[in-house]
């Protein structure tokens, strides 16, 4: 458990930067205490009372998935692909925003449903909704574990603080927080987390572009630096960064395996995120959440990548790097670029808003994930299976403790991914497959009423188990694919797996009767119980859930256009 | 349809931690950039003063939250119970 930090990525943080750091800690906990005060059932708190204005879930659905996680991985494909990894969000992310918003989320919304889980179970019965629960459930708090480990090597390395300390200081405050505010505290922290992000990323890039000579000093560079320049500097047909050589494959597989079922799956069905949503206080407010959320997610790419890019030619080391083609064990990876940029570009004082930045990111990560996961196991599988009928002040003080209980299950699995890493890098790639099958099931569930219950669990069933084929053997070089095509190939498998198995279960099994789908299936669903008001609050053409969807897709298609 | 369970908990005003945040933020990087940045510093940035600029940006996000929740305060449901309203 004792990672050396050699010491070449060592911030010179100085007591400025503490204190920065130390005021958002402040600020965090501020805000756990004072949304304590307004929890007073397990709704409040699971739920935030279903109370919260659009543009707070909005914020906060997109900053659940902008964890650190995601920006190191993003700003390293940056420097390594170019611009190719926009397509992770104006392919990946925005199409399937616009579809919860304006197709599924009046089936969660309206059918009161307190989450993802608990709509299998209205649909399809308890085998479907056990072997969702139970698998949403261990993937979240391994994922909270996961995370809580990259912050503390992260720390580690830039601070020179001891893994343990940063595992239990972190821990203890999301505990704190999630305890104490529930998920209105996790989600007002993650809004304030998605404003420090900024804060970090932007002067990054604004003072990289600056020191490069502007855009076209980095398209110079990129160009002297390297034999594919023009794959890096256009985002299609992306070849480089799907390992797939021919442009026509290359496409396809990024707008069927990554654009649709890759990024239908984690945005619509992941609970995580549609929890966001949830708490949402009125179905407009609801459909509006990932719609809101779309168009800082369009925009953020934009300072994501560019630092990654600008990173790999001003930094000598990285650029060495990947001038040698990225040798196996080199001290300077692609994963360390953001904090080579911070350590390169920021005095103090800025620097300490990036490393808060990255902090808080990190705590936000893993607060998305305990507060969804404490939901789902209180509500789907404590209350529907094992103590039922008590009352409501019974589930509350459970899911205070389930938090605490995945926090430290969290904690554990953190020390143990210090000694198994490559499990847990690898744990993290096989959770994204339960999200494509679950993608395919929810969509023949809504709009085939027909599909039985034993479809709905055998299909996911099916549909993981060939993701997880595929991935194998693909690790094993059995199936030749690089780069990230790989993961798009065993997604898209699972997603077709899923409705062929579906759809042949269902021919020989006995559907539910009629009664029983309302609200629940699109042909049995009253029409106006999947509207929303357009009164008050909600009035105004551009508070109009399509207005805002179509909006966000022609800025999205814009720049593919600028970027192409 | 909008007021389902109108239980409002009267949640304090998220834009005021905003305020307060990026109001301490942007004063703190101003008071560095105008008299406490190294030239070390600077150079690190290319010359920019980005702590000086960082801070003014933020102090102007901090006037923009409270301008905001100042003109369009959170308006409680009539049907809210009389438990706390936000002291925002």
């Amino acid at each position: 458990m004792t990672v050396i930090a050699d010491g070449s990525l060592r911030l010179d943080a100085g007591p400025v930067d503490y204190a920065l750091l130390g005021f958002y800690f402040l600020l965090v906990l501020g805000i756990g205490a004072l949304a304590r005060r307004s929890v007073s059932s397990s709704l409040d708190f699971f739920l935030s009372g279903r109370s919260l204005p659009a543009w707070v879930t909005g914020l906060a659905f997109i900053s659940a998935n902008l964890g650190a996680v995601e920006i190191f991985g993003m700003t390293a494909n940056g420097a390594q692909y170019g611009i190719p990894t926009v397509h992770y969000y104006w392919i990946g992310a925005i199409p399937a925003m616009v579809f919860l918003g304006l197709v599924m989320m009046p089936f969660y919304y309206g059918s009161k449903v307190r989450s993802v889980p608990e709509f299998l179970l209205r649909r399809f019965g308890p085998f479907a909704h056990l072997v969702n629960s139970l698998s949403f459930a261990l993937a979240q708090v391994l994922i909270a574990g996961v995370n809580l480990f990259a912050l503390a090597t992260v720390i580690n390395l830039l601070l020179g603080w001891p893994l343990w300390v940063s595992i239990v200081i972190s821990a203890a405050i999301v505990l704190a927080y999630t305890t104490l505010g529930g998920l209105s505290a996790a989600i007002y922290n993650e809004v304030m987390q998605f404003f420090v992000i900024v804060a970090m990323l932007l002067p990054l890039t604004i003072v990289g572009l600056y020191k490069v000579g502007g855009w076209n000093g980095l398209v110079e560079k990129i160009t002297a630096a390297n034999a594919d320049a023009s794959a890096q500097l256009s985002s299609w047909p992306g070849s480089n960064l799907t390992g797939i050589a021919n442009p026509v494959l290359s496409v396809i597989g990024l707008v069927f395996g990554l654009g649709f079922v890759l990024s239908f799956g984690y945005w619509t069905t992941n609970f995580a995120e549609v929890q966001r949503a949830l708490s949402a206080k009125s179905m407009s407010a609801a459909r509006r959440t990932p719609l809101i959320g779309a168009y800082p997610k369009t925009l953020i790419v934009l300072i994501i990548v560019i630092p990654g890019m600008l990173a790999a030619v001003l930094s000598p080391d990285l650029a060495a790097y990947k001038a040698a083609g990225a040798p196996k064990g080199a001290e300077i990876t692609y994963n360390n670029t953001i904090e080579v940029l911070i350590r390169d570009l920021l005095p103090n004082g800025m620097l300490g808003i990036a490393i808060t930045g990255l902090v808080a990111a990190f705590m936000a990560g893993m607060a998305a994930s305990v507060s969804s996961f404490n939901t789902v196991f209180t509500y789907d599988l404590w209350q529907t299976y094992v103590v039922k009928n008590k009352p409501d002040e019974y589930y509350l003080r459970t899911g205070r403790w389930i938090t605490v209980i995945g926090c430290l299950i969290a904690i554990g699995t953190a020390f143990i991914a210090g000694t198994f890493n490559n499990i847990m890098d690898y744990l993290q790639t096989l959770f994204g497959f339960f999200n494509a099958p679950l993608f395919a099931t929810f969509i023949l569930g809504m709009f085939w009423k027909r599909m039985s219950p034993l479809a709905g669990g055998i299909g996911l069933i099916v549909g993981t188990g060939s993701a997880v084929t595929v991935d194998i053997l693909s690790r094993n070089g059995v199936l030749d694919l690089s780069g990230q095509g790989a993961s798009f190939v065993a997604a898209s498998v699972a997603f077709l797996m899923d409705i062929v198995v579906s759809v042949l279960v269902t021919l020989v099994t006995k559907p539910k009767p009629d009664s029983e789908l309302v609200g629940l299936v699109w042909s049995l669903t009253p029409r106006d119980t999947l509207k929303h008001s357009e009164t008050g609050e909600n009035a105004g053409w551009y508070r109009k859930p399509v207005v805002l969807g179509v909006g966000v897709l022609v800025l999205a298609a814009v720049l593919n256009v600028i970027f192409w | 349809m909008s007021e389902q369970g109108n239980k409002s908990a009267g949640l304090f005003d998220l834009r005021y931690i905003l305020a307060l945040l990026f109001g301490v933020y942007g004063l703190v990087l101003t008071v560095m950039g105008l008299w406490f940045t190294k030239p070390e510093g600077l150079e690190k940035a290319g010359g920019v003063n980005i702590n000086l600029w960082g801070g003014i940006v933020m102090l102007l996000a901090g006037i923009a939250f409270t301008a905001w929740a100042r003109l369009r305060p959170i308006v409680l449901p009539d049907a809210g119970d009389a438990t706390g309203a936000g002291e925002g």
